[in-house]
């Protein structure tokens, strides 16, 4: 059987990007299963879904926990646990990063004995939710790798996937996967299918018997005051907003009142501050400030030129 | 026949265009909520005839299926998890008026605390409700089960509303390969809706599901309704028959996998049971003879054919979806009852597992089998066991140190 991981950020495609793939295995004559994984998914967040396809009926079910195959849209979710694109990666898996850097810093970087490949990263973009044709892009790339689908069967299914947009963007993205079917031809199904557990030999779960403990360790309450904080929402951000305090006029409760999730706290001075630590990035702030001294940055760039900063 | 990728809601989608369903109440809810889209965006492109409405909510979404089945036409509608049980007043109600429609379950673990993924402890909530309950295990079965249900709901001798059941997640949002029957096939088969007496019409006012005192009445109608369920079990055998006759899948009230000489048998409901499939075939090519029964009928509750196929073995293993406070897994007591006091029954371990979408691992089902193995030897059933494993307990073990941090401070001082 045939399991793919697709990661990525909410609004780069990671869905469709499964079911082109699923599609188009579907066209070859297997059988197939892909699904999103959904959770606290928006625009930004990390999300991942994942296709299954094999020769006989699956019955395997849910998150796919040993993936032959993990492709990654956005290399900076690799890093991030959240996101979970090492989740169960071993010797076997091939793993797919979009990425201008080399595999080899990214085998050194994970100290994985995972087989890495680069899909060569296209030129930046402002906003990384956007990452264009990103979703086509992975899902030919998976397509090659895994080297049972031609790629008139790929396209076949990106026709199908796609059929609700605009004729030029199908068009586009239909260029891509071609573009990407001629720069990998020679890594054609480099991807090794895994196979079923078996029960002569396997790992006994490691069961517990549940302890009864009393309502006040059992119950739901939260004692901790603003555990939310550990949350770091900032990760989901692919556009900054940043404010240029020349230009702020201090009215002291516009921004701070519109951000929906509370992340503009207003000084002593009567002047802002963005915590971008929980800021998602959803730029509400602004549209509101009537100096428009708040602007919008890709994250992408900011932290790039943070770290030559630091560096 | 066209068979495509499809979502299991989208299949329920298809189960209700296919029954050519005339009137769908609807309220929206994680994960059913693209049961809904799906039929509302058919009948904006006119790809289908029927009228969808949303309500305020679930008790007032059933309230309007079950009218509009009074009043003869043949409605659909669909929820999840809180919703079910903000619609549960209606649920019993509407079953009482003997109204027939189909309601789809996209099952979802119910709150405290609150989530968004699967186990059954919302259908059970509506197991004594007079429902029929059908559950299913893939896509393909979601859109075939609506059309057996109209059927079954509808038929004369039973004539009360349906539920199927579907796995958030695991059903709801994963694509399958689905062979949607051909549209004409269906309506023959499932036929025109007849509602008999049902026909409430404006100008000829009828009054139904009156208040009764005293207990003799009410009994009467209580009991008409557990014979009327008893009545589909009969049914369900012709009708699951005739489907299978049209569109060449049968679909057994239980569904058996490689139990003909099965000595260690897994009892799961819904999407879960697939897994086992797999364990099973994993367990015999190591040489243990296992196999499968999973229940897709759950009211009524086959209870003389479960004691048929039981019969002789050496122990069965529970798997429950779901947990009754107090009691344990609900099928555990609903499968040792029906085995008790029979001759040659076999032991019943309980195991609960799958709570809020937790992966049940192949490691798990072998797991199960050896103390299946090891019960039989010492000729009695283990205890109940949560599978819940040391690690998911240091998980909890984090999250708790971070929930209780202030408050150990403040007791400390």
């Amino acid at each position: 059987m045939f399991r793919i991981r697709f990661h990525g950020r909410g609004g780069q495609g990671m869905k469709t990007a499964s079911r082109i793939l699923g599609s188009a295995f579907f066209l070859a004559g297997y059988e197939v299963q892909d699904a999103p994984r959904y959770g606290a998914e928006r625009r930004g967040a990390p999300i991942f879904a994942y296709v299954r396809a094999d020769h006989c009926a699956i019955n395997e079910r849910g998150i796919i926990r040993h993936p032959d195959l993990v492709v990654v849209a956005d290399d900076t979710l690799v890093g991030m646990p959240a996101a979970g694109v090492t989740e169960g990666v071993n010797e076997n898996t091939l793993l797919l990063i979009n990425s201008h850097e080399s595999a080899r810093t990214w085998a050194r970087r994970l100290n994985t004995r995972a087989r890495i490949l680069i899909l060569t990263a296209m030129d930046e973009v402002e906003d990384r939710a956007e990452l264009p044709y990103i979703g086509s892009r992975c899902a030919a790339a998976a397509a090659v790798l895994c080297g049972v689908i031609s790629r008139d069967l790929l396209l076949a299914a990106l026709n199908e996937e796609l059929a609700h947009l605009p004729d030029e963007v199908v068009k586009k993205n239909r260029d891509t996967a071609v573009d990407v079917f001629e720069n990998m031809a020679g890594e054609v199904g480099l991807v090794s299918q895994g196979g079923q557990q078996t029960a002569n030999d396997y790992v006994r779960p490691a069961w517990i018997t549940l302890p009864f403990e009393s309502a006040e360790i059992s119950n739901l309450a939260v004692h901790a005051g603003a555990t939310s904080v550990l949350v770091r929402t900032g990760l989901w951000r692919t556009m900054r907003p940043v404010i240029d305090y020349d230009k702020c006029n201090g009215c002291w409760w516009i921004c701070s009142t519109y951000c929906p999730d509370g992340t503009i706290d207003v000084g002593a001075d009567g002047f802002p501050q963005i915590d971008y630590q929980h800021c998602k990035g959803c730029l509400v702030c602004v549209a509101q400030c009537p100096p428009h001294a708040i602007a919008s940055i890709s994250e992408q760039l900011a932290r790039e030129q943070e770290n030559e900063v630091a560096s | 026949m066209t068979r495509k990728l499809v979502t299991g809601n989208s299949a329920a989608a298809w189960g209700a265009r296919l029954a050519g369903v005339d009137y769908i109440p609807a309220f929206p809810i994680t994960p059913q909520t693209e049961i809904i889209e799906d039929l509302a965006a058919w009948i904006d492109r006119g790809e289908m005839d029927a009228r969808l409405v949303t309500l305020e909510s679930e008790h007032s979404m059933i309230t309007a299926a079950g009218s509009a089945a009074s009043s003869g036409v043949r409605a659909f509608t669909a929820t999840s998890s809180q919703g079910l049980l903000y619609g549960m007043e209606m649920i019993y109600t509407v079953a009482g008026w003997r109204t027939p429609f189909v309601l789809v379950n996209v099952s979802r673990g119910l709150a405290s605390p609150i989530t968004l993924e699967s186990d059954h402890n919302d259908i059970m909530a509506a197991r004594d409700s007079g429902f029929v309950q059908i559950h299913c295990a893939t896509c393909q079965e979601i859109a075939d089960g609506v059309l057996l249900a109209y059927r079954l709901a509808e038929h004369p001798q039973v004539r009360v509303p349906a539920i199927v059941n579907l796995d958030g997640f695991y059903l709801s949002f994963t694509r399958e390969p689905v062979d949607l029957a051909d549209a004409s096939k269906a309506r023959a088969f499932v036929g025109e809706y007849d509602p008999e007496n049902l026909q409430f019409r404006g100008n000829s006012p009828l009054s139904q599901a009156m208040a009764v005192l005293g207990g003799g009445p009410y009994s009467y109608f209580r009991y008409q309704a557990h014979l009327a369920l008893q009545q589909a079990l009969a049914v369900y055998d012709e009708i699951a028959d005739e489907f299978a006759e049209i569109f060449g899948r049968r679909y057994q009230m239980i569904d058996c996998y490689r139990m003909e000489d099965a000595e260690y048998v897994f009892v799961m409901l819904g999407s879960f049971s697939t897994k086992a499939r797999d364990a099973v075939d994993s367990l015999r090519a190591a040489g243990w003879k296992t196999g499968l029964l999973r229940p897709r009928l759950f009211r009524p509750f086959p209870q003389a054919q479960i004691r048929q196929l039981l019969q002789g073995r050496r122990a069965v293993a529970v798997i429950d979806q779901n947990i009754s406070m107090g009691m344990g897994g609900v099928l555990h007591s609903e499968f040792t009852s029906a085995l008790y006091g029979t001759g040659d029954a076999p032991l019943v371990a309980s195991y609960i597992g799958g709570l809020g979408g937790r992966n049940i691992s192949q490691q798990e089902f072998f797991a199960i089998a050896n103390e299946l193995e090891q019960a039989y030897e010492e000729g009695a059933a283990p205890p109940p066991r949560l599978l819940y494993t040391e690690e998911e307990l240091t998980e909890m073990r984090k999250l708790q140190a971070i929930a209780q941090a202030e408050h150990a401070q403040i007791h400390h001082n």
